[in-house]
C-alpha cells in the first residue's frame, strides 16, 4: 500500500521524519518495505503564476512570449504550450528549481528571448501520466495569489510510504487506517474522522424513485448501499486529487473514477459508479452466476462465470462481477449525467474463490477478499457524495438505497489483566492498555480486574478474541523495548535425538568417511524418470504421486527412488567436467503406501525413518527414509599405477563397512532391478529382510544420463538399522581361551555362490566355528575346468576351553564333508 | 712374565682390537684369534690343571674374567657395528617425501543443509527439546485448517502452494476442484508447522520439540526455491511466555550466530500464532552499526539487523484442535517459531544464491566440511 506523506499528515501528523516513522511502524507490526518521493525533490521554486500577457514570438510559429506575474516581480517566460492565455494562473517553476528529473532549471534564451522561468504541465510535475499543455489551475475555481508556494495546490516532493500490510490488517488498506495506526504508534492526534459530515442532498425525488435493489443472495452481499446523483459533469480531477492519486500509485482517469479510487483508497471500501442511464429501469439486482454465463469486464475481455460467482445484474443481464470488476454495459463515459454510486459489502471468502478462479485481480477484490465490515460502506457514501457535489457539480438525490438485512452486533469483549501479563510475561498496566487500545479506535472500559472493550467495525473480523488484543496492546506498548529475556520454567523433558536419529548421523558419517560427499535432491522429478531406469508399470516404483501445479513438467512427481536424484547430480557434475564421482544421499522417497498408517504413541510405535509419524491421520503417502550412493569413475587414485574404475566390489565394500559400523549382519543375492547390469546386481538382505538393491548400472541408463559406468545403492534405512546393535553390544570373552584357526581351500563348481559355500562351512562348523573368511579365490591350471578353488580362513573358538587339536580335527572333517553334499571338495 | 700377567696383557690387547674393528667381519675374525679353541687364553684355561696348587685359583679366575669380559665387549661392539652398517644401507634408501599418498583417501562431505541442521537440532537439544519428524506431503487439514487457516482464508494464497493429484494417489478419480482450498486436499507442506498440531495430537503437554524438514512452496528465485528446508519448534506447558520464547530464541541465535549477537522481535501477523512477531539478529559482519570499514554493510544492507523468521504465541484456535489431548487454551500456552535453514547456512557460509543448495555441483558441496 503507497500512502502519499502529505495525505497522511492530513489525518495525523507524524511529527517524524519519513525513516523515523517507518522504523516505529516496524516496530508496531507494519512493514514499510521503502520510501520513495514523487515530484520534484524539493518545493523550492515552484511557485503560483499569473499570466498577464501571452505574446506570439517574433521568430517561433509555435512559441509565445508570456508576461507572468510571479508575486515579487513580472517575468518573461517563452512557452511551447498552445492552451497558455492571458489571464491563466499556471505552475511555474523558477530558475533554480529543480525539476523531478533532477534537471535544475535555468535561464535560457529560446530563438534569441530569454526565458526566466518555466510554465509547467502535469506531466513535468508527476501529477499525470501525459498532458497535451500546461496545467492551467484557476479552471475550476479561484487560486492563490501570484507568487504563493505552488504547494499549497499541489503536493510537491511527496515522501511516499510504501508499507507492507499483513493480511489480517484490512483497515491499513485505507490511508485512514494507517492515520488511525500512526496516532497508535506515536500518540500524535488524530484529526476527525473524514466522513464526519454528509453532502447536502438537493437532488429531484428520491434515490428509491430512480433505482431499485434487490439482493437474492444476502449471505453473499450482506449490505448494498446506492446513492443517486444527477447533473454530474464529467471532467478531469482537479491537480491536488490527480497528484494524490498519482502518488498512490493510481492512475487519474476522470473525476467521477477517481473519486471512487480516491474513496477507496481513503477508507479501504471500493465503490462502483454506475451510469444509471445504462441501468434499464434502475433495477440492479444482486445474484450468483449461472453455469457458464458469460459477460464482458471493464478491461474488454470476455468472462465465463460458474454458478458460485455473484454479479450485479441489471434486467437484461450481469452489469459487473460482484467486488471484482464492473462491465462495459454500465460504464461511465464522457456523456454520463446521472450515476448510481454503488457501494456494497461482499463474503470475503466467495470474491477470493471467483478471483482466483477468473485469474482477475482487482483493487478491489484485494479488500473484499479480506473482508470488509458492513458498516464501511456508509462512510464511503458520505466521503464520496461531498466530491461528487464538489468535483462534479453533482446534485445528490436524497436518500440512500440500503440493503441490509442482518447488521452484525459491535462485538464486546473483556481482557484480564492477569492473561495480558500471564502470556506476554510483562506486566502493562492497565491505563496504558486502555489508552492504547482507544488510539487504535477501541472503547475501553475500566471493570474488576481488566477492560471491557468494544471492538470498532474496521478491526471486527481480526479482533475477535482476548488474546487479539492482548497483541494489540503488546505491539503498542513496544515489545522489543519492554519485554524481559526468560526461559520456560515449566520443567521440559531431556532434550534427546532418538536412536534412530544417532544411528541416521551415524550413517552419514561413515559414508563421510570413506569418502563420499552427501547431495541433497529434488523431492519432485520428471515423470519420465521411471522409463529411464526401465522400471516396469507393475513395480510399486511406478506409481508416483504426481503435482497438480508443477512449476515444470521436469519436476511434476514425487521420487520413488534416489537414484533418479543421483544420477541427476552424476550428470549434471560430469558435464561441469568431474572425471570421477563418489556420492550418496539420505532423503526421502513418496510410495504409495499400503503401510500408511500413521504412528501413535499408544499403540504402533512411530518411526520417522520409516515414514510412520504421529498424528491422527495417517500420512497421505508412505515417506520412507533412503539411504542412497552412486560412484563413477576410477578408484584407488594413485600416482603408482592405473586406477580400477568403480565396480560392484568397491561398493559393495563400502555398503559393507557402513553395516559394520552399524553392527548389522548383510547378506546379498543375485538380484533383478531393472536399471541394474542383469549379471552384476544384487538384493541387499537383513535379517531375511530385503533393504534394497546393490549393483551396477545399465549402460542403457548410464545412456540416459550421459554417463559412461557407474555403481549404485539403495536401501531402506530402517530395514537396514532394525537390527543395528551399534550402542548396543554385549561384552564377550575373546582372552581367555585362544582361537585356533584353520585354513581351508575348497574346490567347487562356478555356480555355486561364495556365500553358499560360506555358509554350509558356518552350519556345518556349529557355535564353535566362530567365522570363515574368503580370503583368495582362484581358478587356473591347478583347478578342473568349471570349477573354482575358495581359499578360507577359519576361526574356532569355545567360550568356556582351550579347543584341542582333535577337537577341530573333528570339525574340519564335519566340515568336509558337508562341503561335499554341496559339490565341494577340500585342495590338498 | 708369570701366567696372570700374560692374561692381563692379552685382555688388553684385544680389548684395543675390538674397539677399533672397522667391521662385523673384523670382529669375527677377533672373536676367534683371542676366544676361538686355539686361542692362547683357551689354551691357558685348558692348562689350568697342570699348574701348581697355588697358581691355579688366581689364574683360573682371572682367564675367566677376561674370557667373559671379551665376550661383552665383542658382543657390545658387534652390536654397534650392525646399526651402523644398517643405517649406512639405509641411507641409500630413500623416497620423494612430497609425492602424494596412495592411494588417495577422498575426503567426503556433509551436505551444508544438513551440516547447519544438526548444529540446531544440537543447540536445541541442549535447551531440552526433542527433534520430531513429520510427513511432507500432507493433508490440508494438518498444513492450513489445523493451524488456523479456515478453507476460503486468504492467508493460504499467501503461501503458494503445491497441491497433489488426488487420481495419482486414491484408486478413484474424483474432479480436481478448480480453487483446491478444501481441508480434503493434499499439499506439499508449505513449512514443517503442521507437526505442531500431529504431535500435540500424540503427545499431551508440557511439549517441547523442534521438527526440521523439507518444505515446499511453488516460487523460486534467488532467495526462494520451490523445495528448501525449515527448522519449527514448539514449546506448549503451563506457564510459557512471550518472553520465554524471546529468551529462547536469544539462546539459539547465540550459539549459531555468536556470544555478543542481539535479538529483535518485531511484531507481525501469522494465522496460527497471536501475539506473533517476526524476529531478527543483529548483523554479524557489522556489529549491528550497518557500516563497516566506513562502508554500508552488505549483509544487512545497512539496516543492523537480519530477518530470520517467524514466532509467535500458539493460536488458542490450534490449541482448540487439540483440546482433548490436554491443551485447553485456558490451561495450557506456549510458544511457536520457524525458520528457513538454508538462510541460516548462507549467512553465514556467504552463499548468494539458494538454489547452489539443490544443484549438488561437488565444487560447492566439497567446500564444506
Amino acid at each position: 500500500v503507497k500512502v502519499p506523506w502529505t495525505w497522511l499528515a492530513e489525518h495525523c501528523d507524524p511529527a517524524l521524519e519519513p525513516r523515523q516513522l517507518a522504523e516505529r511502524l516496524a516496530m508496531t507490526g507494519t512493514e514499510v518495505e521503502r520510501v520513495s518521493a514523487v515530484g520534484p525533490a524539493s518545493a523550492d521554486g515552484f511557485v503560483i503564476g499569473l499570466v498577464t500577457a501571452a505574446e506570439q514570438h517574433p521568430d517561433a510559429d509555435r512559441l509565445l512570449v508570456c508576461t507572468v506575474d510571479t508575486g515579487d516581480s513580472e517575468r518573461t517566460i517563452v512557452c511551447g504550450a498552445p492552451n497558455v492565455a492571458a489571464g491563466q494562473t499556471v505552475a511555474v517553476a523558477l530558475p533554480g528549481a529543480v525539476m523531478p528529473d533532477g534537471r535544475k532549471l535555468g535561464r535560457a534564451k529560446l530563438r534569441g528571448v530569454e526565458s526566466d522561468g518555466m510554465i509547467l504541465s502535469e506531466a513535468e510535475l508527476q501529477i499525470s501520466e501525459e498532458s497535451d499543455g500546461i496545467l492551467v489551475l484557476d479552471a475550476d475555481g479561484p487560486a492563490p495569489a501570484p507568487g504563493s508556494p505552488l504547494t499549497e495546490l499541489i503536493p510537491l516532493a511527496e515522501q511516499v510510504l510504501e508499507l507492507e500490510v499483513t493480511s489480517n490488517r484490512v483497515d491499513c488498506l485505507g490511508i485512514w487506517g494507517v492515520a488511525r495506526e500512526v496516532h497508535a504508534a506515536t500518540g500524535q492526534p488524530l484529526g476527525p474522522e473524514p466522513w464526519a459530515q454528509d453532502a447536502e442532498a438537493t437532488g429531484d425525488g428520491e434515490a428509491s424513485s430512480h433505482a431499485s435493489v434487490t439482493v437474492e443472495v444476502p449471505d453473499l452481499c450482506p449490505r448494498f448501499t446506492a446513492r443517486v446523483f444527477e447533473n454530474v459533469k464529467i471532467a478531469p480531477s482537479p491537480p491536488w486529487m490527480k497528484a494524490r492519486l498519482m502518488a498512490a500509485g493510481q492512475r487519474p482517469i476522470s473525476n467521477i473514477v477517481d473519486i471512487t479510487n480516491y474513496v477507496m483508497l481513503l477508507t479501504a471500501q471500493p465503490l462502483h459508479a454506475f451510469d444509471l442511464d445504462r441501468v434499464p429501469g434502475g433495477e440492479l439486482t444482486v445474484r450468483t452466476a449461472f453455469e457458464g454465463e458469460k459477460m464482458t469486464t471493464l478491461d474488454g475481455v470476455e468472462r465465463v462465470l460458474d454458478y458460485e460467482t455473484t454479479l450485479v445484474c441489471d434486467r437484461n443481464g450481469p452489469s459487473g462481477i460482484a467486488g471484482i470488476m464492473g462491465g462495459q454495459v454500465s460504464e461511465v463515459s464522457g456523456e454520463t449525467t446521472r450515476v448510481l454510486l454503488e457501494v456494497a459489502n461482499w463474503k470475503g471468502t466467495n470474491i477470493l474463490r471467483t478471483s482466483r478462479l477468473l485469474a482477475l485481480r482487482s483493487d478491489a477484490s484485494t479488500r473484499f477478499e479480506k473482508q470488509l465490515h458492513p458498516d464501511l460502506c456508509i462512510r464511503a457514501q458520505r466521503i464520496a457524495s461531498r466530491l461528487m457535489v464538489e468535483l462534479c457539480g453533482a446534485r445528490l438525490v436524497p436518500g440512500t438505497i440500503d440493503v441490509y438485512p442482518d447488521p452484525p452486533a459491535q462485538r464486546a469483549l473483556t481482557l484480564r489483566d492477569s492473561k495480558v501479563s500471564g502470556l506476554l510475561g510483562m506486566d502493562i498496566a492497565p491505563s496504558d492498555q486502555a489508552d492504547y487500545l482507544q488510539r487504535l479506535g477501541f472503547e475501553a472500559e475500566t471493570v474488576g480486574g481488566g477492560l471491557e472493550v468494544s471492538v470498532p467495525p474496521d478491526r471486527h473480523f481480526d479482533v475477535t478474541r482476548e488474546v487479539d488484543l492482548i497483541e494489540e496492546v503488546a505491539r503498542v506498548h513496544g515489545l522489543d523495548e519492554n519485554l524481559p529475556t526468560t526461559l520456560p520454567r515449566s520443567a521440559g523433558q531431556t532434550g534427546s535425538l532418538t536412536r534412530a536419529q544417532l544411528l541416521r548421523r551415524r550413517t552419514e558419517d561413515v559414508l563421510r568417511d570413506l569418502g563420499l560427499s552427501e547431495i541433497v535432491g529434488w523431492s519432485f522429478t520428471d515423470p519420465e524418470e521411471i522409463a529411464r531406469l526401465r522400471i516396469a508399470s507393475d513395480d510399486p516404483r511406478s506409481r508416483q504421486a504426481a503435482i497438480s501445479n508443477p512449476l515444470s513438467e521436469d519436476a511434476s512427481v514425487m521420487r520413488t527412488t534416489l537414484l533418479g536424484s543421483l544420477l541427476d547430480a552424476a550428470a549434471l557434475n560430469v558435464s561441469r567436467g568431474a572425471e570421477r564421482l563418489a556420492l550418496f544421499e539420505s532423503g526421502r522417497v513418496y510410495l504409495q503406501g499400503e503401510s500408511t498408517q500413521s504412528g501413535d504413541l499408544a499403540g504402533d510405535a512411530p518411526d520417522p525413518v520409516a515414514g510412520r509419524f504421529v498424528g491422527r491421520l495417517a500420512p497421505p503417502l508412505l515417506e520412507p527414509h533412503h539411504l542412497g550412493a552412486l560412484v563413477t569413475g576410477a578408484v584407488g587414485r594413485s600416482w603408482r599405477g592405473e586406477d580400477a574404475g568403480a565396480d560392484f566390489f568397491s561398493l559393495k565394500a563400502v555398503l559393507e563397512a557402513l553395516a559394520g559400523q552399524l553392527g548389522v549382519p548383510l547378506s546379498f543375492e543375485a538380484g533383478s532391478d531393472p536399471f541394474l547390469h542383469p549379471g552384476r546386481s544384487a538384493a541387499v538382505i537383513v535379517s531375511g529382510e530385503t533393504a534394497g538393491w546393490i549393483g551396477e548400472l545399465h549402460p542403457i541408463v548410464c545412456r540416459h544420463w550421459d554417463i559412461d559406468a557407474a555403481v549404485a545403492f539403495e536401501v531402506g534405512l530402517a530395514v537396514l538399522l532394525a537390527d543395528a546393535d551399534a550402542g548396543e553390544e554385549a561384552y564377550e570373552d575373546v582372552t581367555t581361551y585362544p582361537p585356533a584357526h584353520q585354513d581351508l581351500a575348497v574346490v567347487i563348481d562356478e555356480g555355486v555362490a561364495a556365500e553358499d559355500v560360506r555358509r554350509t562351512i558356518l552350519a556345518a562348523g556349529g557355535e564353535l566355528l566362530r567365522d570363515a573368511a574368503v580370503f583368495d579365490l582362484y581358478r587356473g591350471e591347478q583347478v578342473p575346468q568349471g570349477r573354482k578353488s575358495l581359499a578360507m580362513r577359519l576361526e574356532f573358538r569355545a567360550a568356556d576351553r582351550t579347543l584341542t587339536d582333535e577337537e577341530v580335527a573333528g570339525l574340519r572333517e564335519r566340515i568336509e564333508a558337508e562341503l561335499e553334499s554341496i559339490g565341494g571338495s577340500l585342495r590338498a | 712374565m708369570n701366567v696372570t700377567e700374560r692374561i692381563t696383557e692379552l685382555r688388553d690387547e684385544a680389548a684395543s682390537a675390538v674397539a677399533s674393528a672397522a667391521g662385523t667381519a673384523e670382529l669375527e675374525e677377533l672373536r676367534v684369534r683371542y676366544l676361538g679353541r686355539k686361542s692362547e687364553l683357551t689354551t691357558i684355561l685348558r692348562g689350568i690343571a697342570e699348574l701348581p696348587g697355588d697358581q691355579r685359583g688366581p689364574v683360573g679366575k682371572s682367564a675367566n674374567e677376561a674370557r667373559k669380559a671379551l665376550e661383552a665387549q665383542l658382543e657390545t661392539r658387534t652390536a654397534e657395528l650392525d646399526a651402523a652398517e644398517l643405517d649406512e644401507r639405509l641411507s641409500h634408501d630413500r623416497i620423494d617425501v612430497t609425492l602424494p599418498g596412495s592411494p588417495v583417501r577422498d575426503v567426503g562431505h556433509l551436505h551444508l543443509i544438513t551440516r547447519t541442521t544438526r548444529q540446531i537440532e544440537d543447540v536445541m537439544v541442549g535447551l531440552g527439546y526433542r527433534v520430531v519428524e513429520g510427513p511432507e506431503v500432507e493433508h490440508d487439514y494438518y498444513n492450513f485448517t489445523a493451524l488456523n487457516h479456515p478453507p476460503g482464508h486468504p492467508a493460504r494464497m499467501v503461501q503458494d502452494t503445491f497441491y497433489i493429484d488426488p487420481s495419482s494417489i486414491a484408486a478413484a478419480a474424483g474432479d480436481i476442484p478448480p480453487v483446491p482450498v478444501t481441508d480434503e486436499d493434499v499439499v506439499l507442506r508449505t513449512h514443517t508447522s503442521p507437526m505442531q498440531v500431529r504431535a500435540m495430537e500424540a503427545q499431551p503437554p508440557p511439549i517441547f520439540i523442534i521438527v526440521p524438514g523439507k518444505t515446499y512452496r511453488r516460487d523460486s528465485d534467488a532467495t526462494h526455491s520451490p523445495m528448501f528446508t525449515q527448522i519449527e519448534g514448539l514449546a506448549v506447558g503451563d506457564q510459557i511466555t512471550l518472553a520465554d520464547l524471546r529468551g529462547t530464541l536469544l539462546k539459539m541465535l547465540r550459539a549459531i550466530f555468536g556470544d555478543g549477537r542481539r535479538l529483535r522481535m518485531r511484531p507481525h501477523f501469522f494465522p496460527f500464532t497471536e501475539p506473533s512477531i517476526e524476529f531478527d539478529v543483529s548483523c554479524f559482519q557489522c556489529d549491528g552499526t550497518g557500516v563497516v570499514g566506513g562502508e554500508r554493510c552488505n549483509l544487512c544492507k545497512g539496516i543492523g539487523w537480519i530477518e530470520l523468521g517467524g514466532a509467535g504465541m500458539v493460536d488458542p484456535n490450534v490449541l482448540g484442535f487439540v483440546a482433548e489431548n490436554g491443551y485447553d487454551p485456558e490451561r495450557v500456552q506456549g510458544f511457536a517459531f520457524g525458520f528457513g535453514v538454508e538462510r541460516i547456512a548462507m549467512l553465514r557460509h556467504g552463499v548468494p544464491d539458494l538454489r547452489r543448495f539443490f544443484d549438488n555441483d561437488v565444487r560447492m558441496l566439497g567446500q564444506f566440511r
